[in-house]
């Protein structure tokens, strides 16, 4: 008979978690958000993803097959990366950026530091930067009309909202994604699908959305408007641009952003006050990418800085810990 | 005496890989990153960096039992700072154009911090023939460095190799990719050669430590 009598040391509880099971939540969180881009900009939108998608796995076998690593394209973690960087891209760009933009975010942010756990930025929000400094009319023009099918290359309506803080999208249009934009980033409905679901399976910490998407609302409010403060709309700061996929799907990222739930709230606030003053009076039309991007490069200090207080310690000998120099993990 | 000349190969040799100054000791990053938009800039960096680099080479070397060590420094400026001045001159005489491009780099060629490395860490300590072969080699190494980092980025970031008023290809197969011309696809450029050459040096120094104790197994 089998010995059920098990000795070993601590820990004794293990969870039964996965990065697989995790990653897969994401990638199911992540599905309305692409069939509404498919639904809103077409079928062009569907082969974006799947370019995207594929290039980012066969990148990750590669290089792990030409570094002789353990192969890990199982764990879901490059489909991510490549989905979450076709949901960031206009839905009329050409098929090769996706492609060489999935490549990039996977061999040189994941894997050269290290793969999965070591890289430093969130790979596919790197790639989108990238691509946009590679090829900026692309990134900027190649927009579709939603439902309508046909290429625009005019501003998104967001440029008009920074300038003028006023939008003449209705809430409904906004929150059906009915507007210019990138392919995932338009339809609030579904990210909010996507983003309710992550937060109810305890994958992603509410914090960070909730700091974000607040910091963006109330800046917006009391300094979106042109000449006048507290007018600003913020409701619809947080609806347009990518402030919603950002805030739940990209800062949210286990690797690159903080481990306490003070700091993630932290991280949060930071990438908001970024997005906010990057919109207002900064040179791009969007934030989004780089205030996630420079809080990710940010995360180590939070985590440096933000100590959670020990059990039977009171604040006092915490910081008298601080200041003595010594170890305060 | 008999063993610096058996090392005067080496001492050439040796910037190449051993101590390549930019992917090796990772110095002189400046015009490495801010010239390589093109093969044709590189070159002309490259070269004059070989020849700032053998003439205070030269010149530390010879003096170097005569220079007080508190004021070394100082002294190795002056003797950098008098080729740089030659070479900003012919170049502005002869190369109009190129000047205009390198522009406020090749005055800055002074502060290059491989020059005043192997200055100070070579030919300090080492006989004249020595310090040239030196100056040579690292200079050298330092041009096909840029040669090839411009290359890379022109290519990608032109779609084209232009050699004076020649290209190739005459037109670009892709679109060019606007970030190489940058400074941030001078830094991926840079981290990408870096561990290439990283990779293949591992590689090479494991297949000989693997044949040697085949050779030798037994003692």
């Amino acid at each position: 008979m089998e010995n059920r009598l098990l000795i070993t040391s601590s820990p004794h509880i293990k969870s039964t978690r996965t990065v697989q099971g995790i990653m897969l939540d994401v990638v199911i969180a992540l599905i309305p958000a692409a069939i509404a881009g498919v639904v809103l900009f077409g079928f062009r939108s569907l082969l974006v993803i799947l370019a995207s998608v594929a290039s980012a796995v066969a990148s990750e076998a590669v290089y792990q097959i030409a570094v002789k690593r353990e192969v890990t394209i199982n764990d879901f973690s490059a489909v991510i990366t490549g989905l979450l960087l076709a949901l960031t891209l206009p839905p009329n760009v050409p098929v090769w950026i996706p492609v060489i933009g999935s490549a990039f975010a996977i061999v040189i942010v994941k894997q050269v530091f290290g793969g999965l756990g070591a890289n430093f930025v969130n790979p596919a929000l790197a790639a989108r930067a990238f691509l946009l400094a590679a090829w900026p009319l692309h990134m900027t023009q190649d927009w579709l009309n939603p439902r309508a099918y046909d290429a625009v290359t005019s501003a998104t309506p967001l440029v008009a909202f920074n300038s003028t803080g006023q939008t003449a999208l209705t809430f409904k249009q906004l929150f059906l994604g009915q507007r210019l934009g990138s392919l995932g980033e338009t339809c609030i409905l579904a990210l909010l699908i996507g983003g309710l679901y992550l937060i109810v399976r305890d994958v992603i910490d509410y914090r960070i959305p909730l700091g974000y998407l607040g910091t963006l609302a109330i800046g917006t409010w009391v300094f979106g408007k042109p000449g006048a403060f507290f007018q600003g709309d913020g409701l619809s700061a947080m609806l347009l641009g990518g402030a919603f996929i950002g805030s739940f799907f990209m800062a949210t990222d286990y690797v690159t952003s903080p481990v306490t739930p003070r700091g993630r709230l932290y991280m949060g606030i930071g990438a908001g006050i970024i997005t906010l003053i990057i919109r207002l009076w900064g040179g791009y039309p969007e934030g989004v990418t780089y205030a996630i991007l420079f809080m990710n490069l940010v995360t180590p200090l939070i985590d440096r800085y933000v100590v959670p207080r020990y059990y039977g310690y009171g604040h006092d000998e915490m910081a008298r810990r601080k200041a003595a120099g010594g170890e305060t993990r | 005496m008999n063993k610096s000349k058996v090392s005067l190969g080496y001492d050439f040799v040796k910037g190449f890989i051993d101590e390549n100054p930019t992917f090796k000791l990772a110095i002189g990053m400046c015009p490495t990153l801010a010239v390589t938009t093109s093969v044709i800039n590189g070159f002309w960096m490259g070269v004059s960096v070989v020849f700032v680099l053998a003439f205070s080479n030269v010149f530390v070397s010879a003096l170097r039992k005569v220079i007080p060590d508190e004021i070394r420094i100082p002294v190795f400026v002056i003797f950098i700072a008098t080729p740089v001045v030659i070479v900003e001159l012919l170049m502005r005489a002869y190369l109009p154009a190129i000047y205009d491009i390198l522009g406020i780099f090749v005055p800055l060629i002074v502060v290059n911090c491989l020059i005043i490395h192997r200055a100070e860490a070579f030919a300090y300590r080492q006989p004249v023939i020595n310090s040239l072969m030196d100056g040579l080699g690292s200079g050298m190494a330092f041009t096909i460095n840029l040669m090839v980092i411009g290359a890379i980025r022109e290519f990608l970031g032109t779609g084209q190799i232009a050699f004076g008023s020649v290209a190739f290809p005459e037109v670009p197969l892709f679109e060019p990719a606007a970030v190489m011309l940058t400074p941030p696809g001078g830094f991926i450029t840079l981290g990408v050669l870096m561990a290439l050459l990283n990779i293949a040096v591992a590689r090479v120094n494991k297949r000989k430590k693997a044949g040697s104790d085949i050779g030798y197994g037994n003692c």
